[in-house]
């Protein structure tokens, strides 16, 4: 599974990086495609103006990416301490079974 | 995925959070029934929902030059259904609504369809789907969560499409054009979600076997 887990990790790696390499020219912005939409309304509806706006907007890009890490490490956080839990106990399983065969085996 | 604030007329907003709500209110009793009936279960909850936390949190580069994210929501729409899913999803895009003015209030019953009831439902049709027809837990899982991935954004851009008719080739147009936005660029992150949800049904299988048949023959079989 470890194999199988590690290769699968690496063609996501490959997957997210490949888009770099092959626009190593600076031909892309690598800008998000939610704003590419929000261009396309303008396109199609030059008149349209957003009834409402934010009521808070982070005030920077580092501010921004703050929350978006801190999201990112509280779910990764959580997942983590959720695999620590499961594996120890399959640890102290494990330890249990093997100490009550050697019990058996002495008795 | 994220359609921004105010940029859905009003009353598409309303519809949209209308159709949302039944979804929503259905799935947070259903996790009230899980927590009570399986109380084992509750911190795969809370894991299944952290996972579409870092999920959509990650904006990934794509071939096509621009960056989009993963949903997150094929491992618990495998794993605990739709309508649970439908909750976690909520949360998530409330955050981003509230703190990272990353979607929006207006547009939440738009965005909670898109990614927390349409492609949730496609993800748990095709796992069902899939391991009834004797595919392997890893088969299965890989095409919930790609394919749940995908039709979230197409929702999102008929969304779109409806509320922005083109003015010469009218809604189906729009559909082409934002489906274009959408789509190439979500291809090869939706086979990284499918990809990153295989190796987490894998650690499951592996640590906790228990929870998963506690929730049931079709989770229990993975």
């Amino acid at each position: 599974m470890l194999k199988q887990n590690l290769a699968l990790l690496a063609i996501v790696a490959a997957l997210a990086a490949a888009p770099l390499f092959i626009h190593r020219n600076g031909g892309a912005e690598f800008g998000g495609a939610d704003n590419r939409a929000q261009n396309l309304i303008t396109e199609i509806r030059p008149d349209y103006q957003p009834w409402f706006t934010p009521i808070w907007e982070p005030p920077s890009g580092e501010v921004a990416s703050l929350l978006f890490s801190l999201q990112a490490a509280l779910g990764a956080g959580l997942i983590g301490f959720y695999f620590g839990r499961r594996s120890a106990r399959g640890d102290r399983q494990e330890k249990a079974d093997k100490t009550k065969s050697v019990a058996k085996r002495a008795a | 995925m994220h359609i921004m604030e105010g940029y859905l007329p009003v009353s598409h907003a309303l519809g949209w959070a209308a159709l949302s709500i039944p979804f929503v209110a259905y799935g947070a009793r259903k996790i009230v029934r899980t927590l009570e009936e399986k109380p084992e279960t509750k911190m795969l909850l809370a894991a299944s929902g952290a996972y579409v936390f870092v999920l959509s949190a990650l904006k990934i580069p794509s071939v096509t030059g621009s960056c989009s994210h993963p949903t997150g929501t094929g491992l618990s729409a495998s794993l605990f259904g739709p309508s649970v899913t439908a909750v976690l999803g909520t949360i998530v895009l409330l955050f981003q609504a509230l703190l990272l003015a990353h979607g929006g209030l207006t547009t939440l019953g738009a965005n909670v369809f898109s990614m927390a009831i349409a492609g949730p439902f496609v993800a748990y049709g095709l796992y069902r789907g899939l391991t009834r027809a004797g595919a392997s837990m890893a088969v299965a899982v890989f095409f919930a969560a790609m394919l749940g991935d995908l039709a979230t954004y197409c929702v999102t851009a008929l969304q779109l499409a409806l509320a922005f008719p083109d003015p010469v080739s009218g809604v189906a147009g729009a559909a082409v054009k934002f489906l274009a936005v959408f789509a190439p660029t979500q291809a090869p992150l939706a086979v990284s979600e499918g990809l990153l949800t295989v190796v987490v049904m894998n650690l499951l299988s592996r640590y906790s076997a228990d929870e998963l048949k506690a929730l049931g023959p079709v989770a229990g079989k993975a």
